[in-house]
């Protein structure tokens, strides 16, 4: 395998801070977002411009500092951090369009602050997708708890502050009783922290202290929303849209899905934990998860909150999918953190477009509302069908592969797990659907002129949910990244 | 040159201490220049003398040409050199930024302020200088008294709570000094060199027992060690913010400094860790004073009441860390010295600035102060990240040296202890940040303007770019630690301890 040393994973991670300054000094709007979009629009040439090398199997490294002798702050694009980044920092600019769009039309407060933190999250997210070791992995995965916690509570009033308080109690509570410590035993033990890819924990550990680490690492890193350290995700749902659509839909959970997954296949290792069988163990919590937040999700009113409850369930998908340590599960569940950011982030786009047009957040109120907003309810329709996992969706694409994973593990328990879980989305997302168009003139809550959002919010909901259908058809590069990534952590 | 900076670090601001007091006679502006290049010499010099004990090694210097054991000497060493820097340091910088508040607290009385103000800083330089067990002890009483009477300039509580402070102080300061007069007895000397070189043999010597147990509880009770932190919280929030800006970053841990000292370079590690098994009694002791420091904290009301019981467990850290007694515990405890001092120091300067602005600093006034004075706020986050101990701000890595030194001793009660104090400082800090960036809650039907009545209302520039710079150096410091560590602190601890 080559290893090119370049600085530019520091950039793509420095460029969305650089621009904070200019943001702050901006005297107008308008230049405040065109420098949005400069710092996006760049951040994603930078990560795309490294992706022919990583294609081609080669890794980039950069080291920082050392801060500890022998450990440094160290960056590293593997197949896996690049796919990951190549899904956050696209999305990025989308986003920043919406948020055009959607902060303009509510006339939110602090528009200045609120931009500044996103591009911080944006670092942070991307550092994750780049650390080398675990400590540079910690470092980013603080960072950006902090960076979004001015996001959740960008309202500051009541509400804001308690979904806030829950929300770093959960994710910073968790970080420090868990993944410090479990981080600190296994320096002390083995003395190294870089993942590699059949990880460096054999040897060192009697199996209880493993299933414990384990589970420190898998409910410490709680951006990942295993049950029942998940509540945080539908309080931050008091977010303005746009931050629950990147950030509680791509960029934050996946953050913690990516570190469970970095840890289980970086520091654990397969063969390790497939001669131990403690992968099977966070198997079934991830199934638990899967199932319990599909019948929660059900019994919500709140759109926001039932999508909240709908990536809670899918999250542990990718848990699952990684856990089952089969190459096409593997391949599949890191797939689905391509297909479900596309598919997710547009039924969120969606939310906060019926939102910011007609002020109408519960489900129960939305009857006959395709009528009014035809294109965002077909893009809703869309992004429903991509989380399904049904055809023509890229969902289907990476539901497909953990099945198939399942089979191939052997283990037909947690097959029967995912079709159950897929049946309990058609079942929460389809009657949305269903009422939105197909609602008699008594019944139907608007009136039957189409009144869509403004073109700043709708347009990027058409692109996310084109993207969903496209990558059906066209699935790469996120496969072959997939592939690679299953490929050199199993060795399948 | 270089031989003589040892010397110089005491003497100029000794002698600018008197020339100061001296000026203020003929002009009161006189006085704060004359402090400022003052301190900015022996800054200067201190940071010349850790370049050269990086590069050559310890550097000792005698007192008038009288040589060890029967004059004094200063030894600066690997130990001692990084501490200097950091007292000048922090002297000079809660210098510029309390220049507004000393004018505006002590009318009149800045000529008397400023002269107090270096002769403590003197006073902290020469106990961490001295090689000596008995100089250490005046000095020790420099930096005390002169301590007492910064804090007595303060409100109207003040004085009360220096003279709580002086009792304790001196009751300490006391206690140290019968340890090293038992140690004179047993030995024949003060010399601290001279004093390990008779440490072997006086394993079995109840007398050094004794005068270890007696000059450890001395310096407990200066450190405010729970359970007798008694007189700090009164003493350090009732004073001037000026005075606690440089009182609070230095004192304890330029006693943990000296309990370091004494007990590595004095006592000698076989001894303490060895021959007498009270480290394992101690650590408990310092897992009480984190967790109860850490409670009381979040019982206060008020900014600066919660701070100083911050530093009660933070204390906690440092003593536990190094009564470990192995290399990790101790590199943790040591650079805990470093990056507690400025931590503390970028707390109570932005503490200093708010209060400056509010004439009070209980939570309830801290209403949308993100608004009111943004710039602080980023000051007092990056000090508060800090404390809580996240990285890459340098209170992450003393941090982790503690807990690896916790669980190689396999001391899990103080790991435990540390994780909980973490997370309690987390709970801590954010409730002053909700206070500052939620309320006052707006007016639910006005939701979109709310906030905007506020106006920007910072502190001057003279407080808000010293603060800066200490909360970047919150981060540099962390970012360097590896070479702060490798560099320095391993050489500063004895060979024998792994």
């Amino acid at each position: 395998m080559d290893i090119i040393y370049s600085a530019k994973p520091l950039i793509a991670i420095l460029v969305s801070l650089f621009v904070i300054p200019i943001l702050i000094s901006s005297r107008s709007d308008n230049t405040r977002e065109a420098w949005t979009f400069v710092a996006a629009i760049l951040k994603f040439i930078i990560i795309a411009s490294m992706a022919p090398l990583v294609l081609k199997g080669a890794q980039i490294q950069f080291t920082l500092f050392e801060v500890m002798p022998h450990l440094a702050i160290k960056l590293k694009v593997d197949s896996f951090g690049l796919l990951f980044a190549l899904v956050s920092s696209p999305l990025w600019i989308i986003t920043s369009v919406y948020s055009i769009g959607y902060m303009r039309t509510l006339k939110e407060h602090s528009q200045t602050r609120y931009y500044c933190y996103f591009a911080m999250s944006l670092s942070a997210t991307i550092g994750v997708a780049f650390s080398a070791n675990l400590l540079t992995l910690y470092l980013f995965y603080e960072m950006l708890s902090f960076a979004t916690y001015p996001l959740v509570t960008h309202h500051q009033d009541q509400e804001a502050r308690s979904s806030g308080r829950k929300y770093l109690l959960y994710i910073l509570g968790s970080s420090i009783a868990f993944v410090l410590p479990a981080m600190l035993f296994i320096y002390i033990k083995t003395g190294t922290f870089e993942f590699v890819p059949q990880g460096f924990m054999a040897g060192h550990f009697t199996h209880g202290t493993l299933l414990v680490l384990l589970l420190m690492f898998v409910f410490g890193f709680a951006k990942a929303g295993i049950m029942p350290f998940h509540s945080w995700l539908p309080a931050a749902m008091v977010a303005p849209t746009p931050v629950s659509a990147l950030l509680h839909a791509v960029a934050v959970v996946k953050v913690g899905v990516f570190c469970v997954a970095r840890v289980i296949t970086g520091v654990f290792g397969t063969k390790l934990l497939l001669s131990t069988d403690l992968n099977t163990v966070v198997c079934y919590i991830a199934s638990f998860t899967i199932i319990a937040a599909s019948l929660i999700a059900l019994s919500q009113d709140g759109l926001k909150r039932r999508l909240a409850f709908s990536t809670i369930g899918q999250l542990s998908y990718i848990v699952l999918g990684v856990a089952l340590l089969s190459p096409l599960a593997v391949t599949g569940g890191i797939l689905h953190i391509a297909m479900h950011a596309f598919g997710k982030i547009t039924l969120f786009f969606c939310a906060g477009a019926i939102f910011a047009a007609s002020g109408i957040k519960n489900i129960s109120d939305m009857v006959g509302i395709g009528k009014r907003m035809p294109i965002t309810m077909t893009c809703f329709l869309i992004g429903s069908l991509s989380v399904i996992g049904l055809p023509p969706c890229g969902g289907f694409i990476s539901k497909w592969y953990l099945v198939l994973g399942t089979l191939e593990a052997g283990k037909m328990f947690f097959l029967f797990v995912l079709l159950v879980s897929s049946l309990l989305n058609a079942a929460y997302f389809l009657p949305i659907v269903y009422r939105a168009f197909f609602c008699t003139d008594e019944e139907s809550m608007f009136e039957n002129t189409v009144n869509e959002v403004p073109t700043w919010c709708l347009v990027p909901l058409c692109i996310t949910a084109s993207i969903s259908v496209i990558l059906f058809f066209f699935p790469q590069p996120f496969l072959k990244l997939a592939h690679m990534t299953a490929q050199t952590l199993i060795g399948g | 040159m270089v031989q003589q900076l040892p010397a110089l670090l005491i003497i100029v601001p000794l002698l600018t201490a008197l020339v100061v007091a001296m000026a203020s006679w003929i002009s009161p502006r006189l006085c704060l220049p004359l402090t400022f290049s003052g301190l900015a010499l022996s800054l200067a010099a201190s940071i010349g003398v850790l370049m050269e004990v990086i590069a050559h090694g310890p550097v000792t210097y005698t007192m008038g040409g009288w040589n060890a054991p029967m004059g004094i000497v200063y030894v600066i060493d690997y130990l001692s050199s990084p501490i200097l820097v950091v007292i000048t340091s922090v002297a000079i910088l809660n210098l510029i930024s309390a220049r507004k508040s000393v004018e505006e607290s002590f009318p009149g009385k800045t000529g008397a302020f400023y002269s107090l103000y270096i002769l403590f800083t003197t006073g902290m330089i020469g106990i961490v200088a001295t090689g000596d067990a008995f100089n250490l002890y005046v000095l020790l009483e420099i930096a005390a008294l002169t301590g007492y009477s910064l804090i007595g300039l303060g409100n109207d509580r003040a004085p009360l709570a220096s003279l709580n402070y002086l009792f304790i102080g001196t009751i300490g300061a006391s206690f140290y000094l019968l340890g090293v007069g038992y140690l004179y007895i047993a030995t024949g000397t003060l010399n601290m060199a001279d004093l390990a070189r008779f440490m072997p043999q006086m394993a079995d010597n109840s007398m050094v027992l004794f005068a270890f147990i007696i000059c450890m509880t001395g310096l407990f009770i200066k450190m405010a060690l729970f359970p007798m932190h008694g007189w700090l919280p009164n003493a350090y929030s009732f004073s001037s913010t000026a005075a606690t800006g440089v009182i609070a970053p230095l004192t304890t841990k330029v006693m943990i400094y000296a309990m370091i000292r004494v007990g590595l370079y004095v006592f000698t590690p076989a001894y303490i860790f060895n021959t007498l098994h009270m480290s394992k009694a101690i650590v408990w002791v310092a897992i009480a004073a984190i967790v109860m420091g850490s409670l009381l904290a979040l019982a206060q009301k008020s900014l600066l009441k919660m701070l100083t019981y911050i530093i009660v467990a933070e204390v906690g850290y440092m003593v536990g860390g190094f009564f470990l007694g192995n290399r990790m515990g101790i590199t943790g405890a040591t650079l805990h010295i470093i990056n507690d001092a400025a931590m503390t120091l970028c707390l109570f300067m932005a503490a200093g600035a708010i209060s400056y602005k509010l004439k009070d600093d209980s939570f309830a006034s801290m209403k949308g102060l993100f608004r009111k004075m943004p710039v602080t706020m980023i000051g007092f986050g990056a000090g508060a990240l800090a404390v809580i101990g996240i990285p890459p701000t340098c209170g992450f890595f003393s941090k982790w040296y503690l807990i690896t030194g916790g669980m190689e001793a396999g001391q899990y009660g103080f790991v435990a202890a540390l994780l909980f104090s973490s997370l309690v400082n987390a709970v801590l800090f954010f409730r002053i940040f909700e206070i500052a960036h939620f309320e006052p809650f707006a007016d639910p039907h006005d939701h979109h303007h709310h906030g905007h009545s506020e106006t920007v209302n910072e502190a001057p520039l003279s407080m808000v770019v010293p603060l800066l710079v200490v909360a970047a150096a919150l981060i540099v410091l962390g970012i360097y630690s590896g070479d702060i560590v490798t560099k320095i602190i391993q050489s500063a601890i004895p060979a024998g301890i792994v």
